[in-house]
């Protein structure tokens, strides 16, 4: 299947996923020789540094760095979790490395456990993908066969158990203290922060949490070296990164390309944009990042800091592209439903602010809205964004401040003229969906 | 040390404090609603956010931990947007109706609105609607005014022990619940009445019978446990409404039994008696006091005069306040008569012989936090005294390890590390067993009284037990109600006497009553040539006074005392409520002031002396005991009963440092030679259920109807029951000598072999014998 | 209450955590549950409860707070249909409406024959393959045209 990338390179879909073949792609080399050269941890933790590997489960954390807080000389119980909850709108990547890969990111855990000395690890796997968490025990299990994870790994004195655990339907699991209080087998609320997880984590331990990119991403990194891994993407972007292509494109799908490749390439890449429509925006990073409008997409790199600077956020690599047909309240209103329908409920501005907002964007939808209907959007926006305990708040409020800002008039003319500025047969014809009887 | 700044204030906090914490050193209030001092922080309602500097984003108070040198700004104009703005999202799907909401005039919500509630709502959408739960016959719900604050769900968890409530569903469908059909049933469950900020829970005897600013609010003690917990006492036009907690640290912290908060209900009773009343010729009639008391003056002056002053005895409720029983000694003693106790379910009395002082704690109430080791000896502590409970069970997370001795394992919601299951009879053995194996750990000589009589073999769980208390740094040994009321409780205090030197620990005795120690003080004690209150029933008098006492359901063996009252000439009863028992037994009813209605004092536990004063103003006829009290002495023209207020008796009743009068050291008392009961013989064990304790509480409607008044049954562990041939849900005939009730059988696990618990105090069981010894079962 | 087999499946699960955090398995325990009785009845919430020494309102927070676990009766076959954004753009909310037409139902409902249960379900980290469905909760179906759509009811119709 997939010949160019890094952690999908070389996989043949579902037939090539087995131990087997990835000790024939050179899997597990990394874990074999920092165990029989006991490589010092310390050594683990700079050649990570070095890469400028940044988190891809969506704030774009440098992974090193947080390996670091670690306290590694604590004596008790220390965890690892890998956070495959993949449940940000849009992004589909880490499906994929584990339905393709699973043991990329076993050995990319081990790897991590021997660097910051945690024992113990649990791979957190979203409730929809069944299948692939059924995959991921069998793996699992290769694994331990093989002595490549349990006790006594390779014969040394280190040893590490992972186990997997299965979601079962709530988005705010992926929100990394949600999801250590649901391994806790309880709901996934997250907590207040700090302490962090770094010291008071997975049942009150220290513990650190990836993305399965992330530490799918190690062993080459070990294999490759921290430099070379930077060099393939831009400085202060290392290496290369997984990009979920989905909505108004030709070929929607995996694209594992270097950090800083231009979008256009990219969009070229998925096939182009549906039956050669034109353009109309981007989400470039998962359903949380802010909207961006083509012509400033367009001018972007696929790397964190182009996209930022373009106001939005490279997020979780999850692209989601809308052409002309697209109305744009109706896109909200299904996105401000979705944050509506997966607040936890635990903090004020969140559990009453997405109700809030997905009404009033409904509304409008539904040729009911109000002249100040805006402006009380950016308003309760304002009043969710950095008052909550997780960045939930903040997720739904900037789809709607950013769909607002960039098109603006498009709902102007929604509240004037009580209907679509897209017409219905357009929206029909671009994607056979859009189309309710209000609108 | 930390030193911070506070809206411009400099204040120093200990390390690890919030700014909660900090904000309340220093005087300076943040709104809040889901914080609270007792409970693990939620930082869930988003009220607190506060502005410090250099932080990005608001900050919640109440979740961040301050650090050297910040800055906080509680009023700024960015913090009190924040709060705003929080203020706003609160409201929109609250129902905005308070003039018909139980809560109004003191409702956090409410208050809070008023200033950070902006003037009109933009929120035009449709309100949430949330069904309401029945939560049992305490706590009403308006589930739609929740704010989900999880105040009462972290108190069922944390403080009450058991999770019963819970946040089910999420986002704006999240919903506070208990499972489905399930009730909240903690002892301890009208906190959450108290804990939650608007106007979901509620409490239900109380539902819209009066505005907040339309009673008057004292302060009182309850009359009820030990621990005498402080109270707000709320009336409306003389009729108690509705009690709250007074907070205290020392003693109650800021909680309530609901025993403490709803036994007020017992004050409407329709058996509350209003007026003095006379048996003639069989039947009862109202009268004056002036005749009620000249009856009763001479009635006690001619059996004195025909059977001599010894044929009199006074019986006073440990229920009742130390002036009371002061003023009841007093009398009888005036009259001649030593004959006075109120130590009514007491069976032993040995250690009377060389009083050392009043059985007690033997430690501050709030030192039990400090405790790491503690054995609880014949204690039902849950229901006897929820709140110290409580207090074990915080400090057992934070490693206090429990351990127990006694015939019954009920859940009290706590870990309990070990725990020897034995019958009342085999108490003293399993204390000598634990003296043996302690001393032998520490390799220190037992006290040579005790040596000889000790047992040799040592059970697995004493021998844990003693591991347990031997690895301790701060223990002690508690005697609880069970083992105050058993036929060897003299050697029960003193072997924990014995285990408490072992181990550098101290005794405790918990005290059944509020005023278990006050009695003490007040030396409502018989003389040294008067009888106590056992033989005062065994060898019958001629007359008796009783204080605050029903026959039937007060005392260690309720048939005995029946049979024995009933064959006196006279008997006068000082009390509050009539009765079917007091009826027939009484010849005069003299209505006394229940403890809202007078003013007194109760010694709590710890030796604490808490003085109240009436709160409303008697009912009918009712006078306080005190009054009638003195108003009898002079009467019988005994000398001192010339009273003008209670201060003054309690100035004559009270030590002035009453904790020099307090000791659980017993002496001349000797460990007798373990005496197994014959085979086949079973044991009762009784328990005093925690609504039916004292006459004010048994009459509490609401309390009536919780899960804790359901009604006695004979439990039998599964193995006895096999032996004895019988199935759970049978009927059987219990016997005690010529005692007897019929009630229903059921298994019970958490009962030591050999046993028959049946619960004393309850109508239904009111017609048995003594609530420990030998009982039979006989299948109907 | 629950079979043997469930039970030992659960077992599994338990072992998977350490030693004095049972609570860890209760996710993967009310799924086991689940499959074996097709919802969760309040019976089977406090067995589950009772197994792992849990309160049983701490079972239904998480029963009632994961979106996969089914409160009520469902249908022989639950299909969930993605309509978020990325799908919808793709053809997922078509889907939805043609399976609403082909069943008769709306989301939510059950066919009067108790076959067939239809839910609006929220990103199955699968929005490259959309339209895509989910059958009982742990079948994942991906490019659901009318075509594969009538496919699969006639599949699950024959079960
Ligand atoms: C609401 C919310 C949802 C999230 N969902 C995911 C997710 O599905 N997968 C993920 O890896 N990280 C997710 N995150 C980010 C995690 O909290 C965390 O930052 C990440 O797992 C850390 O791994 P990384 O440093 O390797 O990126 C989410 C965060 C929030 C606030
Ligand atoms: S019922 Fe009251 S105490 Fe409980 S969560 Fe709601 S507002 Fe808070
Ligand atoms: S009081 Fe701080 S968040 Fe509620």
């Amino acid at each position: 299947m997939s010949t160019q990338g890094m952690i999908l390179a070389g996989c043949d879909g579902d037939r090539t996923w087995r131990l087997q073949d990835y000790l024939a792609r050179g899997g597990y080399s990394a874990l074999k020789k920092i165990v029989a050269e006991r490589i010092p941890q310390d050594t683990i933790i700079a050649e990570l540094k070095a890469s400028v590997l940044r988190g891809r489960g969506g704030a774009g954390f440098p992974t090193g760095l947080k390996w670091s807080f670690m306290p590694r000389s604590f004596p008790g119980d220390k965890y690892l979790a890998c956070n495959s909850d993949e449940g940000e709108p849009g992004t589909f990547k880490d499906r994929d490395i584990l339905r393709y890969n699973p043991h990329s990111v076993i050995e990319g855990m081990a790897i991590a456990a021997y660097a910051m000395g945690a024992a113990r690890g649990y791979n957190y796997i979203h409730g929809e993908i069944f299948e692939i968490y059924q995959r991921f025990e069998e793996a699992l299990e290769e694994a331990r066969a093989a002595k490549l994870i349990g006790q006594n790994i390779l014969g040394s004195d280190f040893s590490f158990e992972l186990f997997a655990h299965h979601g079962y339907g709530a988005y705010i699991c992926g929100e990394e203290t949600a999801l250590l209080e649901s391994i806790e087998g309880k709901k996934g609320q997250p907590r207040f922060k700090p302490p962090f997880p770094a010291s008071y984590g997975l049942y009150g331990k220290p513990t650190t949490i990836n993305n399965t990119e992330t530490f799918a991403s190690v062993p080459f990194i070990m294999n490759m070296g921290g430099e070379s891994f930077l060099n393939l993407g831009k400085p202060n972007n290392g290496g290369m990164k997984l990009f979920s292509v989905s909505g108004h494109v030709n070929r929607p799908g995996n694209y594992e390309i270097p950090l800083g490749t231009p979008f256009a390439e990219l969009l070229e890449m998925a096939g182009g944009v549906r039956g050669g429509r034109k353009l109309k925006a981007v989400i470039p990073g998962g359903s949380s990042a802010p909207v961006l409008p083509a012509d400033i997409m367009m001018g972007c790199t696929m790397d964190y800091d182009s996209i930022s600077k373009a106001g939005s956020m490279l997020g979780s690599g999850a692209v989601i592209v809308m052409d002309e047909t697209t109305c744009m309240v109706k896109a909200l209103e299904r996105l401000s439903y979705f944050y509506f329908e997966e607040s936890c409920g635990q903090c004020t501005p969140c559990r009453e602010g997405t109700g809030w907002l997905y009404r009033v964007v409904h509304r409008i939808e539904h040729g009911l809205g109000r002249q100040d209907d805006l402006d009380l959007l950016n308003s309760v926006t304002g009043n969710i964004m950095g008052r909550t305990i997780c960045a939930l708040g903040d997720a739904a409020s900037m789809p709607v401040q950013s769909f607002v800002k960039h098109f603006g008039d498009e709902f102007m003319y929604h509240i004037e003229n009580k209907k679509c500025l897209v017409s219905p047969e357009a929206q029909y014809a671009g994607s056979n969906i859009y189309v309710s009887p209000s609108c | 040390m930390l030193e911070i700044e506070i809206d411009g204030k400099q204040v120093s906090v200990q390390d690890g404090s919030t700014v909660m914490d900090a904000a309340n050193q220093a005087g300076v209030y943040i709104p809040h609603f889901c914080y609270h001092k007792k409970l693990s922080i939620a930082a869930n309602c988003r009220m607190c956010l506060v502005q410090v500097e250099k932080a990005p984003k608001p900050l919640p108070a109440c979740a961040t931990p301050v650090t050297a040198g910040m800055k906080v700004w509680t009023h700024s104009e960015a913090a009190v947007k924040a709060q705003k703005g929080v203020m706003e999202f609160l409201l929109i799907n609250h129902p905005l109706d308070c003039p018909i909401c139980d809560q109004g005039g003191e409702c956090q919500l409410q208050d809070l609105a008023v200033g950070y509630g902006g003037a009109a709502s933009r929120y035009q959408e449709e309100k949430r609607v949330v069904f309401n739960k029945n939560l049992g016959p305490l706590v009403s719900t308006d589930m739609t005014r929740c704010i989900n604050c999880t105040r009462c769900v972290r108190f069922t968890a944390e403080i009450a022990g058991e999770m019963e409530l819970g946040q089910a569903f999420r986002g704006e469908h999240a919903e506070i619940m208990p499972f489905i059909e399930k009730t909240v049933d903690s002892e301890l469950s009208g906190n959450i009445i108290d804990l939650c900020p608007v106007g979901a829970l509620t409490s239900k005897p109380f539902r819209f019978s009066a505005r907040t600013w339309e009673m008057s609010r004292r302060r009182s003690v309850s009359p009820h446990d030990s621990l005498g917990a402080n109270l707000i006492v709320q009336t409306k036009h003389d009729v108690v409404k509705r009690v709250l907690p007074l907070e205290n640290e020392e003693v109650n912290e800021c909680w309530l039994s609901d025993k403490d908060r709803f036994s007020y209900e017992g004050l409407e009773s329709e058996e509350r008696l209003t007026t003095p009343m006379i048996k003639q010729d069989g039947e009862w009639k109202a009268v004056d006091w002036q005749s009620a008391l000249e009856f009763t003056a001479n009635g006690l002056l001619d059996v004195s005069r025909e059977h001599g002053p010894a044929a009199i005895g006074a019986l006073g409720s440990p229920h009742a306040t130390v002036e009371e029983l002061y003023l009841l000694q007093k009398l009888v003693r005036g009259l001649g008569s030593g004959n006075v106790d109120f130590r009514l379910r007491q069976a032993d009395f040995r250690a009377d012989a060389n009083p050392t002082g009043a059985p007690w704690l033997g430690m501050k109430i709030a030192e039990v936090g400090e405790l790491n080791r503690l054995l609880v000896v014949g204690s039902f502590l849950r229901k006897d005294n929820p709140l110290l409970a409580q207090r074990v069970r915080q400090a057992a997370k934070r490693g206090l390890h429990v351990s127990v001795v006694g015939p019954t394992a009920d859940e009290w919601l706590l870990p309990v590390r070990h725990r020897a299951l034995v019958a009342p009879s085999a108490l003293v053995g399993t204390l000598g067993q634990i003296v043996v194996a302690l001393a032998a750990a520490k390799g220190v000589a037992i006290d040579e009284r005790l040596a000889g009589a000790l047992p040799t073999e040592v059970s697995a769980e004493a021998r844990a037990i003693a591991g347990s208390l031997d690895s301790g740094r701060k223990v002690a040994v508690w005697l609880g109600n069970l083992a105050a009321q058993d036929q060897r409780a003299a050697e029960l205090r003193l072997l924990a006497n014995e285990i408490a030197r072992l181990t550098d620990g101290t005794v405790g005795v918990i005290g059944e009553a509020a005023n278990s120690v006050g009695g003490y003080l007040a030396g409502a004690l018989p003389s040294a040539d008067g009888l106590n209150a056992r033989r005062m029933i065994e060898e019958p008098r001629k007359a008796y006074v009783l204080l605050g006492a029903e026959p039937d359901l007060d005392f260690a063996d309720p048939a005995a005392t029946v049979a024995a009252l009933g064959g006196a000439r006279l008997v006068v009863a000082l009390s509050a409520f009539t009765s079917a028992s007091l009826r027939e037994v009484a010849d005069v009813l003299l209505p006394v002031a229940p403890f809202a209605e007078t003013s007194g004092t109760f010694v709590n536990t710890e030796g604490r002396a808490q003085s109240f004063v009436a709160v409303a103003r008697p009912l009918g006829e009712t006078r306080p005991a005190w009054k009638v009290l003195r108003v009898l002495g002079n009467l019988l023209q005994l000398s001192g009963f010339d009273y003008s207020d209670s201060e003054a008796v309690r100035a004559d009743a009270l030590p002035a440092e009453p904790a020099a009068y307090l000791s659980n050291r017993v002496e001349g008392v000797a460990l007798s030679a373990a005496q197994d009961l014959p085979v086949g013989v079973l044991e009762r064990v009784a328990d005093v259920p925690i609504h039916f304790a004292d006459p004010l509480a048994r009459r509490a409607d609401a309390l009536r109807r919780t899960r804790d008044a359901a009604a006695p049954q004979a439990r039998i562990s599964p193995a006895t029951l096999a032996a004895l041939g019988l199935a759970g849900g049978e009927r059987v005939r219990l016997v005690q000598g010529s005692a007897g009730a019929e009630l229903t059988v059921v298994a019970d696990e958490r009962l030591a072999e050999g046993c028959v618990r049946v619960a004393a105090a309850h109508p239904d069981s009111a017609t048995l014998g003594a609530l420990s010894g030998a009982i039979s079962v006989e299948r109907i | 209450m629950l079979s043997q087999e469930s039970l030992q499946q659960i077992d599994r699960e338990i072992a998977k955590y350490p030693p004095d955090q049972k609570q860890s398995a209760v996710m993967a325990a009310l799924r086991i549950a689940q499959v074996e009785k097709g919802w969760l009845a309040n019976e089977t919430i406090e067995f589950v409860a009772a197994y792992l020494d849990m309160p049983a309102i701490a079972v239904y927070e998480i029963a009632s707070f994961y979106n996969m676990y089914d409160l009520e009766p469902v249908g022989r076959h639950k299909i969930t249909v993605c309509t978020n954004l990325p799908c919808a753009l793709s053809g997922g909310v078509h889907a939805a409406e043609y399976l609403k037409e082909k069943l008769g139902i709306g989301f939510n409902e059950t066919t009067p024959d108790g076959k067939f249960t239809l839910k609006e379900g929220e990103c199955m980290g699968a929005c490259g393959d959309a339209p895509v469905l989910l059958h009982n909760n742990h079948r994942m179906c991906s490019w659901m045209t009318r075509e594969k759509i009538d496919q699969l009811l006639a599949e699950l119709d024959g079960k």
